[in-house]
């Protein structure tokens, strides 16, 4: 079969050299058929509003999307926005911790729950059930728990633990960690739940290996498991990251960007200037640096990733 | 003389599971023991026991005439070799083989010294910059048997290690692993389902059936004077015939009637009186024709199927109502059909208990 299959190939190619182009075309068309939707909607709906987006960031658009064009003068007017600069400082602090704190503890319950504990399944889903949960609950409970009278602080207060203090929330160089308190609770169970897949998928016999190697467990998890989990790892982090990016709900329903605007973040200002504050020029500048923002960290990474995978094999 | 690895009434349970139970085997220095049985009869087990990768419920386990039952397996003196391979993934070769000296603390230059060595008795040498996904599986096993060889011990495990490569790399492999062990001369424990990989290389083989051994001996002795009806049956490829009927004297009746003179047969101790058996002839033990002149037992029989197989010819027959196969020269022209005589060598045959099962 094979045999007689490697010369036809090769004698259909040369006849049909000439009709490269029409080759690219036909070739396969059925699936190429099938795939037309979805290059449409990567199309229009990632490509064309990406240009959308940038094209209007240069105008002076109000309430509507059609003002003149103005140059660079929005991206001047955001720099030049505290607000905005806060919130870039916010997220930057706020994401950073967060994806830290976020894997470190998912893994290292992860590993706790890997020792073949009793009642593994029960802790599995008790803590991924706060990732079921929309951060705008998330955010309200935790806006009950901390607010200095009626929550937690009011409560130990009313129980006669009169100097008890945990107002967070309202201190305006605290209200990051609060944020960062909810936004744990929500995420580490999902993660720790990766992580676990993720530990699963090392063979018992290299565990087997490491220990008549010598190695101790510590060194075996450091060295040898966790290179091993690096999709998993990937995997977590993009998910994480592009939830810290678009970090909008939590706040809204945790602190609504106060105290003042000490926990104003990023996604926060392009809605609020695009549907409530009018000014839709200068939402969408907001919008478009967001994306740069991602754009510069993605591509050389991406590159690094699929890039250089044809000479690496 | 002491044993290089001794093991003393042991057990293991897994839960209420009893794996393995008083089980009891001496191995002496040097020696290349094969664990043979199949699949889930507690060769790993025993293996892990050994190494110290199992805590073992009761009974001792020496290695080197020290009690080692307690200790951790990198401070028992093994070295061992894993069926999928084991390597750590993200590190080279050369990372592989050296990264246990190094968390040990080693000092670098033994370390080189070590590794250089492991490399060339296996010919490695051009892998050792790549990473294990970059090699093939017998390459894989190769750097798998260094990680072992490094660490310069008196006994080396083996768990199946060839069971994951295809037919042409594992009988390859085996000649390499029994040139190794005949160049470091150290104790092998070596598991595994596959007769073959335990005939070649086995100085005695130890075949086992749910957690226990049930024969321990050199292999020609297990081929020829297979210590029981399972011992007979599982050993040899195809297998040995069995035929059913009772013993008395000299006399062999199968079930049909049909009388076998059994008096060249070597019996351990001759029964009294009459007893149920079965004897046992294995393929090679049957002659065809003028071959079987001379031997106790002869009888006509048609042939029913014939297999040529090469280097010789595999025909089933029926004798005293049982199929029985027989191998002969792929010379001799053999149709289905055929009315042939075929004759059983006796004394090179057994003869079982049909109650115990044990060798007569
Ligand atoms: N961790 C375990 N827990 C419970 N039973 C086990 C465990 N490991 C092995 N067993 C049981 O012990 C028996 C022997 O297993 P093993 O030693 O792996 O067999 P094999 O001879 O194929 O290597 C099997 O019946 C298996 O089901
Ligand atoms: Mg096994």
């Amino acid at each position: 079969m094979a045999d007689t299959a490697v010369p036809l190939e090769a004698g259909a190619e040369t006849a049909h050299r000439p009709g490269l182009l029409k080759r690219i075309l036909f070739h396969n068309l059925p699936a190429k058929i099938a795939a037309l939707p979805m290059m449409a909607t990567v199309l229009v709906v990632f490509v064309g509003c990406t240009i959308w987006t940038v094209y209007y960031s240069f105008t002076n658009s109000k309430l509507l999307p059609t003002g003149k064009f103005v140059g660079f003068d929005q991206y001047e007017r955001l720099f030049q926005t505290s607000r905005w600069n806060v919130s870039v400082t916010n997220l930057v602090a706020y994401g950073a911790m967060s994806l830290v704190f976020t894997l470190v503890i998912g893994f290292i319950l992860a590993v706790l729950i890997d020792q073949k504990i009793r009642f593994e399944s029960a802790f599995r889903t008790i803590m991924l059930y706060p990732f079921a949960l929309s951060f705008i609950v998330t955010g309200l409970v935790w806006q009950w728990i901390m607010n200095p009278t009626l929550g937690l602080q009011g409560t130990l207060r009313n129980l006669g633990w009169s100097n008890f203090s945990f107002d967070w929330i309202a201190n305006p160089r605290m209200v990051l960690f609060a944020m960062l308190i909810a936004g744990l609770w929500h995420g580490t169970g999902f993660c720790m739940v990766l992580m676990l897949a993720g530990l699963r998928g090392v063979d018992e016999e290299v565990w087997k290996a490491a220990r008549v190697d010598g190695i101790p467990t510590w060194r075996t998890y450091v060295s040898i498991v966790i290179p091993m989990m690096r999709g998993v790892l990937i995997t977590a982090i993009v998910i994480l990251g592009s939830g810290i990016v678009r970090l909008y709900d939590l706040v809204v329903a945790l602190t609504n960007g106060g105290p003042g605007i000490s926990s104003e973040v990023p996604a926060k200002y392009v809605f609020n200037y695009m549907f409530s504050g009018g000014n839709i020029g200068q939402g969408l500048a907001a919008a478009t640096m967001m994306l740069l923002t991602v754009l510069i960290i993605m591509v050389p990474w991406a590159y690094l990733e699929f890039g250089g995978k044809g000479k690496r094999t | 003389m002491q044993h290089s690895v001794s093991i003393k009434d042991l057990s293991l349970n897994f839960g209420n599971v009893k794996v393995l139970e008083h089980l009891n085997l001496d191995i002496a220095q040097g020696e290349f023991i094969v664990l043979l049985g199949p699949s889930g009869c507690g060769k790993s087990t025993l293996l892990n026991c050994i190494a110290g990768l199992l805590d073992v419920s009761d009974g001792q386990i020496f290695i080197g005439g020290k009690n080692v039952t307690w200790l951790e397996p990198k401070d028992r003196g093994i070295g061992m070799v894993f069926q999928s391979y084991a390597l750590y993934p993200q590190m080279t070769v050369e990372r592989n083989l050296s990264f246990g000296l190094r968390v040990a603390g080693m000092p670098k230059d033994e370390i080189a010294r070590r590794v250089a060595r492991a490399a060339e008795i296996l010919q490695i040498q051009p892998l050792l910059n790549r990473k294990p996904a970059n090699l093939s599986g017998g390459q894989r096993q190769r750097v798998a048997i260094g990680r072992a060889l490094v660490r310069d011990v008196d006994v080396f495990l083996f768990d199946e290690p060839l069971s994951n490569l295809d037919a042409k790399l594992r009988s390859d492999l085996r000649v390499e692993i029994k040139r190794l062990h005949q160049r470091l001369k150290n104790t092998m424990i070596y598991v595994t389902h596959d007769q073959i990989e335990a005939l070649t290389l086995a100085d005695r083989i130890a075949i086992m059936k749910n957690g226990v051994i049930q024969q321990l001996a050199d292999p020609h002795t297990i081929y020829n004077k297979p210590t029981n009806l399972y011992v007979a049956g599982f050993i040899g490829s195809p297998s040995m015939n069995f035929i059913a009927g009772t013993v008395d004297g000299t006399t062999f009746t199968a079930a049909d009637g049909t009388k076998i003179p059994v008096g060249a047969y070597d019996f351990a101790a001759a029964p009294a009186g009459s007893l149920k058996a079965v004897l046992g002839v294995r393929p090679e033990h049957i002659f065809l024709g003028e071959d079987a002149d001379d031997v106790p037992y002869r009888t006509t029989a048609e042939i029913e199927i014939v297999e040529p197989m090469g280097s010789e010819t595999l025909a089933w027959t029926k004798v005293a109502g049982i199929p029985v196969t027989f191998r002969c020269s792929s010379d001799i022209p053999l149709n289905v059909g055929d009315k042939v005589t075929i004759g059983f060598d006796i004394a090179r045959g057994s003869l079982f208990n049909a109650e115990t099962e044990n060798r007569l």
